[in-house]
């Protein structure tokens, strides 16, 4: 049995405590904001290490996005992944999910022979939880998505899988190859392994694919291969209140309180 | 430019909503989806449809007729009988190919976003991700969704004009559902569903659901921050006594202190309460996104610059330590 091959699909976004738009532009303001890796994207890489605990696997991690990512990202070969691969090109710039899962499904067939995927639930930024579906469907391989835990029976060639879902859980078996989103926060991504710094931050020699070093065609990547279009943006509105402050010691104002629950709810 | 399987010029003027099933009948967010269709297609014209797909599931039709489809296409099938994504993929994509609707809309559910997200791939169109508000532009026969950005601050208008079907999965909550109409009826379209057992690739070997619990429908609710320090149980406490659900912001829910479900917000869930009770809330506008629709807004933190008490409607500058005990209290009093 060969090892596993597992590639963990992340992204950079903007730190969400630092998030400010521009009152003008109604953009995001660059300037300043520090970046992170997308939390969802750790708990995806942490469950792709720890089946690696268990078992002979190979993790890659694959990213879209412009070149500030590399040294960022450079934390997951810390953590215990062995490659990095990076699709930079302007002319994937401004790809929404049809054309992002496109080029990352194309990158995934570059990188060949893969088992599984793993990504995040949802991006911090964009916040669709589309790309798993997404890839998924590309790739033309099962999904489970909301995962907190998985088992691989490599023999069988099938996943065994935890799902969220509303109300309790559910234990999936998929085929693979299967592409599989991780439920934010169902592990604790581990710290980087001291070992492997010097190699992961210097030596680690990171694979950046621009447009022609893929086989992709034109008019599905980039803002091209983007139908969704973004036709305005407002502030929201905020509604007006009240504001009124109720005065008084704890037991005063509980009777205060309790006074306008009843004549909310009856 | 990628072109989508059918033109925008070849689509019928419909509006196409896919009914989750749920115990006896469909989950919440198709209800009210069903409600807020009915009402853009009367304004455009259009056709409202319900698609259902199931394994027996013919009389729950009259249902979807009842909360105001015109038409439900019926796909029954055995292989159908679990959501599997590729076995429910298959047979929509069946069902859009013959309907050929210009809009198709999803709950944006753990299944609703599964079966959006391959179907936007394998139709090559655009797809807006939990939304919160629809609009029907009827003289360009487009579809306008709202979303909210950038942590709440901003609503983005989102749209994709040259493709078909235009696709959004909408955020449970955030539309009111009408009460049945039981006079109302509907035309029911069978489909005959081509489905092999080779195309279902996952099995769900078990599921637990316990007391599912759905803070959208909760006319009251109890919300604790990093302020109440862990203490839920005074939360659990005091909404038993005004029959109400306990929500919460992240850090709670990251610390373990309550379960992901009750997250209230952005990230979380968005409820329309009649009253929502703050107790420890700073007021992040991606926390205010998740209760800014209560009717009313009662806020309890010690510090008085507290974003919250901008959001709210009466405002307590107290510990919530004091106030709680204080208001459990008084009605339990109450009470007897």
């Amino acid at each position: 049995m060969s090892d596993l091959e597992i590639v963990v699909c992340m992204k950079v976004v903007p730190k969400s405590e630092e998030i400010r738009v521009d009152k003008e532009s109604l953009l995001l303001e660059r300037t300043g904001v520090r970046s992170e890796i997308n939390p969802p994207d750790m708990n995806a890489l942490e469950m792709a290490l720890l089946l690696k605990d268990d078992q002979p696997a190979r993790i890659s991690i694959l990213s879209m996005g412009p070149p500030f990512f590399e040294p960022i990202l450079r934390v997951g070969l810390a953590m215990g992944a062995e490659r990095f691969f990076l699709m930079s090109d302007r002319e994937f710039a401004g790809a929404d999910t049809l054309a992002t899962t496109y080029t990352l499904a194309q990158g995934i067939e570059k990188i060949g022979d893969i088992d599984l995927i793993f990504c995040g639930e949802e991006s911090a930024d964009g916040a669709t939880g589309q790309v798993p579906p997404g890839l998924a469907e590309w790739l033309d391989t099962p999904q489970v998505t909301l995962a907190t835990e998985l088992t691989v029976d490599r023999k069988k060639r099938i996943a065994r899988v935890r799902r969220e879902i509303k109300g309790g859980h559910e234990i999936q078996e998929v085929d693979l190859p299967a592409v599989i989103s991780v439920k934010t926060a169902s592990n604790e991504p581990r710290f980087i392994d001291y070992h492997r710094k010097p190699w992961a931050f210097e030596e680690a020699k990171v694979v950046i694919w621009g447009h022609d070093d893929v086989d992709v065609e034109d008019g599905y990547i980039g803002l091209r291969g983007s139908p969704t279009v973004v036709s305005g943006l407002r502030e929201a509105e905020v509604r007006e209140r009240r504001k009124e402050f109720l005065r008084g010691s704890p037991e005063e104002v509980a009777k205060e309180i309790a006074k306008r629950l009843q004549g909310i709810l009856t | 430019m990628v072109a989508s399987l059918y033109a925008p010029s070849e689509a019928n003027k419909a509006l196409w909503v896919f009914l989750e099933i749920e115990g006896d009948g469909f989950a919440s967010v198709s209800v009210e989806l069903l409600s807020k269709g009915r009402d853009l297609a009367d304004r455009a014209g259009w056709t409202l449809c319900g698609l259902l797909l199931g394994s027996d599931i013919s009389d729950r039709a009259n249902q979807a007729f009842q909360y105001g489809a015109d038409e439900v296409w019926l796909l029954d099938h055995p292989l159908l009988a679990q959501f599997d994504v590729c076995g429910y993929s298959h047979a929509t994509m069946q069902a859009i190919k013959e309907g050929k609707p210009s809009v198709f809309l999803l709950g944006a559910t753990a299944n609703g976003r599964d079966l959006a997200g391959r179907l936007a791939v394998r139709l090559r169109t655009g797809l807006n991700a939990d939304c919160t508000d629809l609009i029907l532009d009827e003289d360009r026969a487009v579809l306008i969704s709202e979303v909210t950005g950038f942590g709440g601050g901003v609503i983005a208008l989102l749209e994709s004009a040259e493709h078909c079907p235009q696709m959004s999965t909408v955020r449970p909550g955030v539309f009111i559902a009408n009460d049945p109409d039981p006079s109302r009826q509907g035309d029911l379209v069978e489909m005959k569903v081509n489905l092999k057992k080779a195309e279902i690739r996952s099995r769900i070997v078990a599921r637990h659901v316990g007391e599912g619990v759905d803070l959208t429908q909760a006319p009251v609710l109890i919300c604790g921050g990093r302020g109440i320090d862990g203490d839920f149980e005074s939360l659990r406490e005091l909404a038993a006594l005004v029959d109400g659900e306990v929500g919460a912001t992240r850090p709670p829910v990251d610390e373990g202190h309550i379960d992901r479900e009750r997250q209230v917000g952005q990230t979380g869930i968005v409820c329309r309460p009649k009253v929502a009770l703050n107790f420890g809330i700073s007021g992040a506008f991606h926390f205010i996104v998740g209760i800014q629709d209560a009717e009313t807004i009662i806020a309890i933190n010690t510090d008085p610059e507290a974003p919250i008490f901008n959001h709210a409607d009466y405002c307590i500058v107290e510990n919530a330590h004091k106030i709680l005990p204080a208001l459990i209290k008084t009605l339990k009093t109450e009470r007897e």
